[in-house]
């Protein structure tokens, strides 16, 4: 499958993320921020960074970026959309998936591995993996803390919309294993159609032996509508 | 004002003035005084210690761009593709503003690596300053300047995209007024996008790209060139305000400039001294001369004069020369990236950097005045008087009569100036570019370089320093930096090519700060001589005191390898054990003569490091590249500060570490505690399968390198037992210590 790389300016992982999906074998372009279109047939993925320096607030000025109307129109055409770290940030300003990432609880910069829980195969996203299954996904944020008011926490639970949270080496989702406060250890959701999807961790990081880990390739497989197999 | 008064307010020396007057022909007025000034101070002109730079040796067949002919020095890595690195000090900006000093810090590297043309890939930092669990004021005071420093980092490098993957920080007294602040950089290229900063082509315009001009850093470039005091805050004007996201579209818009054929003449980034440095300099490399007009400069105050332009040290700027009928290009590359970008000149046959403004001339200055000309002094050079004392060392007056090394190690693992750097390194991103294989914190940092025509060049860089043996002797204390650094690099495999230097004394005027400097020099001189490693560039800090006093004398070394093929990197910590442990190099060691144990544990600095056997070192270096191409070889970690016990100890320091136990003599006449902590160099821990011990003792044989089986990976405690001492240590408990003892120490 073919994917639109959007690079605003600030961007850092978008050769990341070309180089990941190149890795799995998925055709990738980058797409600048200026431009207008995304063909119907694309996935997109809005890499992590510091879009326009993350001033006034992470993403806040990314959504007013003139290739945001065709994301959204791609969304609601049912196109695959992910959006990694400041992507998801974007993504969350933009109001293509509810809530806010604000400043990590514990104030700093968080550069590490994290373990997520996968909370339920049923999105094109996990379909590689099954309930309870454990990845080892590094994170890279300063501000990664979801936050949502209780309806919409209610509503991402009830919906099976939390695909992933932060949980310990063993899979269980505690406390002591959030590493910024996110509510419900949330590290990654998806809309109500399901294609969309904005996670803090960075799948693109692990994907080939030599960085660490393959516990992403799943995630980008996933989305790029390549079964598991078995 | 009078000229010659307002020179010798701005730092100038009456005898200075006379030659800047000579040189023109007339009096200067104050728009060149300030330019001179800046271009003159020590930071630009290196005038109190080029005489011993020249001590260097600065070739060898890697070599594509030598020290001081550009920005950075660039070294061929094989298979088309070079490297760019430099490393760059922000002592006195840290010390009044930690958080901006240290950001600009990292962005003037970064600016200096992608001037040359590279992709800036990877930072590393030397940091050093107080002791943060001290009382009081001091402690307060070092507390918050690391937070700044690292958060500054953290900044600027997070942003840009470039990762940051290792470094040394060190907790010392000596540098509670004056901390350190090294930034390395790495960039890639291939051979053929190597950039020059010379204005050459009568005619061809002169570009100002990035960000605006602000009163921002006036003349941080002099202020860097003295003595911190009490008085220094008020110099926080001269630290300049980083903008990371203007950084990045800098660089990524430079690049993309750079990959149009033909079309950039020269590029110099606008550094310490600003428009000034960066006119003069390409005019002199180009043997060519420059006109600019100050109204042209993007300038983002108002009312500023030609003097504050010129001197003007705002951040994320570059001064680039197209050919004429180019300027399209550069406009449009520029806009996409949505930077300023203005025409404010061109080059010229004259040989003079002439400045207008409002179509008045206000500066008209020989280029080669200003940017080579720059006085050159021999400083007068003493040994210390108290350096005999400091040098002696009676180990029954500090040791107890029984050997407490279980204690000992239990403080030292407890000491933040040991601990886990884990809190420091989580805080950058040190992954970004998916380059970087293994995590920082081991003996060598290594990435991934993708090759010009597919396929990996992997590549190891690490930065050393140590304060405590060059205070004690800072020729072998250099030496012994310089032996480290290859070592670090030998434990990943990698043959060094290449290396730069961050000078860091104290005032050069005290001729025994000026011994100590030349000293160093010499020292890290014989060795990169004798390790066949050019000297490639860096930078020169001095007036590195505070009215408490000079700094140790601290050279910093970066040094660039290639890892050879074939080789397998292996982590710097034990697995799940069941391996041999192995000691390759020297059994001797070097006693406890300015080391870290007798600082941390009994409060002394005294004696000095034992003599470094380049030979071995050199020896040790090559069996150790030869042993990681074999199979079965688990981990390795060099022997360095707090000697072979805590090397030990460290290797049991990984998540999932095993124990050991391990046994092995103290020399003859020694105590326990020389064998198990002395910081003698040429020393490498291996452990490897049982299977592979043979080999690596048939390896070592056949390199005439010692090697010694002193135990075995395994269990959940390290045991050691050393002539009369028998100790034993739960590894978790020791690892809780580690973990603990730094975030402790920083936020209570």
């Amino acid at each position: 499958m073919r994917f639109a790389v959007i690079q605003f300016p600030g961007s850092n992982c978008d050769q990341d993320c070309v180089h990941a999906l190149q890795v799995l074998g998925q055709e990738a372009r980058l797409v600048w921020h200026q431009e207008t279109k995304i063909d119907p047939e694309e996935g997109v993925i809005l890499p992590g960074g510091f879009s326009y320096g993350d001033y006034l607030r992470c993403g806040a000025i990314a959504r007013f970026s003139p290739i945001m109307p065709a994301v959204k129109a791609a969304a609601e055409r049912g196109q695959v959309v992910v959006g990694i770290c400041n992507g998801f940030q974007i993504l969350c300003e933009a109001g293509l998936l509810p809530g806010a990432l604000t400043r990590n609880e514990g104030l700093h910069f968080r550069c590490e591995k994290a373990y997520l829980r996968v909370e339920t195969p049923a999105s094109r996203f996990t379909s590689h993996y099954v309930t309870g299954e454990t990845l080892t996904i590094p994170i890279a944020h300063g501000e990664g803390c979801y936050r949502a008011s209780p309806e919409i926490l209610q509503e991402l639970e009830a919906q099976q919309r939390v695909l992933f949270r932060y949980c310990n080496v063993e899979g269980q989702v505690v406390p002591e294993a959030n590493p910024n406060g996110s509510s419900h250890n949330i590290a990654g959701i998806c809309n109500a159609q399901r294609n969309v999807l904005g996670m803090m961790p960075h799948p693109e990081r692990c994907c080939e032996v030599e960085m660490g880990g393959t516990d992403g390739r799943g995630i980008l497989l996933g989305a790029a509508g390549i079964g598991r197999k078995i | 004002m009078k000229a010659k008064e307002f020179a010798l307010k701005l730092g100038l020396t009456e005898q200075e003035y006379g030659t800047i007057e000579k040189g023109l022909g007339r009096e200067p007025n104050e728009n060149e005084l300030g330019m001179f000034s800046v271009m003159w101070s020590e930071h630009c002109s290196y005038k109190n210690t080029r005489r011993e730079l020249r001590k260097f040796p600065t070739t060898g067949p890697a070599v594509l761009v030598k020290a001081g002919e550009e920005n950075a020095g660039v070294v061929d890595a094989g298979d088309g593709l070079a490297l760019a690195y430099k490393i760059e000090s922000h002592n006195h900006p840290s010390a009044v503003e930690p958080f901006q000093g240290a950001a600009t810090g990292v962005g003037g590297i970064l600016r200096d690596i992608f001037t040359m043309g590279a992709r800036p890939v990877a930072f590393m930092d030397s940091l050093r300053f107080g002791r943060p669990e001290a009382k009081g004021e001091a402690g307060k005071r070092t507390r918050s300047l690391i937070h700044g420093v690292v958060s500054g980092i953290s900044h600027y490098g997070n942003c840009v995209g470039v990762p940051t993957v290792g470094g040394e920080l060190v907790f010392d007294p000596a540098y509670e007024g004056n901390p350190l602040v090294n930034v390395f950089c790495l960039g890639t290229l291939r051979h053929d996008q190597i950039r020059r900063g010379a204005a050459k082509g009568v005619g061809n315009p002169v570009f100002y790209v990035g960000a605006k001009t602000g009163r921002d850093g006036l003349a941080g470039a002099a202020f860097a060139s003295r003595d911190l005091t009490e008085e220094s805050k008020a110099d926080r004007p001269a630290v300049q305000v980083g903008d990371p996201f203007v950084g990045k579209l800098l660089f990524e818009a430079c690049l993309e400039l750079y990959a149009r054929p033909d079309l950039v003449v020269g590029v110099q980034d606008m550094g310490a001294a600003g428009l000034t440095c960066s006119t003069c300099e390409t005019a002199s490399r180009g043997g060519s001369g420059i006109e600019i007009e100050l109204d042209r400069v993007p300038q983002r105050e108002t009312g500023m004069t030609p003097y504050e332009i010129l001197l003007s040290e705002s951040q994320e700027r570059m001064l680039i020369i197209v050919h004429k009928g180019r300027e399209k290009e550069l406009k449009e590359i520029f806009a996409k990236w949505g930077l300023d970008a203005a025409e404010i000149g061109y080059v010229t046959e004259t040989g003079k950097v002439v400045v207008k403004a409002g179509g008045k001339v206000v500066a008209d200055v020989p280029a080669r005045l200003l940017a080579d000309d720059a006085p050159v002094y021999e400083r007068e050079a003493k040994v210390p008087a108290q350096l005999a004392e400091k040098q002696k060392l009676d180990l029954k007056k500090i040791l107890p009569a029984q050997p407490k090394v279980k204690e000992d190690l239990l403080k030292l693992a407890a000491s933040p100036a040991t601990g886990s750097r884990r809190w420091v390194w989580n805080q950058y991103d040190h992954m970004v570019g998916l380059r970087t294989v293994g995590k920082p914190g081991s003996d060598a940092a290594v990435l991934r370089i993708e090759k010009p025509g597919g396929g990996w060049v992997h590549v190891a860089m690490t930065l050393d320093g140590n304060g405590r043996w060059c205070a004690q002797d800072p020729r072998e204390g250099s030496k012994a930096l310089v032996a480290e650094a290859c070592r670090n690099l030998a434990c990943a495999g990698a043959v060094p090519l290449g290396l730069t230097d961050n000078l860091n004394y104290g005032n050069p005027h005290d001729p025994e700060i000026f011994w100590q400097l030349r000293e160093g020099v010499e020292g890290m001189a014989d060795a990169c001589r004798f390790f066949d490693l050019p000297v490639t560039g860096g930078n020169v800090s001095l007036y590195n005191q505070s009215p408490a006093g000079p700094i140790h004398p601290t050279p910093v070394v970066g040094v660039v390898g290639k890892v050879e093929d074939g080789v397998r990197l292996v982590p710097g910590v034990f697995g799940k054990g069941g391996g041999a442990i192995l000691l390759l190099g020297t059994q001797e060691s070097g006693g406890l003569g300015a080391s870290l144990y007798l600082q941390e544990i009994h409060g002394v600095l005294v004696g000095k490091l034992g003599k470094v056997d380049l030979a071995m070192e050199k020896k040790l270096h090559v069996l150790m590249r030869g042993v990681l191409k074999l199979t079965g070889v688990r981990s390795v970690h060099d022997v360095g500060e707090g000697g072979i016990l805590w090397a030990l100890a460290e290797m049991t320091f990984g998540e999932d570490s095993a124990g050991a136990e391990v046994t092995f003599a103290s020399g003859q006449g020694e105590r326990p505690e020389e064998a198990l902590f002395g910081e003698g160099a040429g020393r490498i821990l291996v452990e490897v399968e049982e299977e592979t011990v043979a080999m690596v003792e048939q390896l070592a044989k056949e390199a005439g390198v010692g090697c010694h089986r002193i135990g075995k990976s395994g269990g959940a405690n390290l045991q050691i037992t050393c002539g009369s001492v028998k100790e034993c240590w739960g590894v978790r408990e020791l690892r809780k210590l580690f973990t603990e003892s730094l975030p402790k120490a920083l936020e209570g």
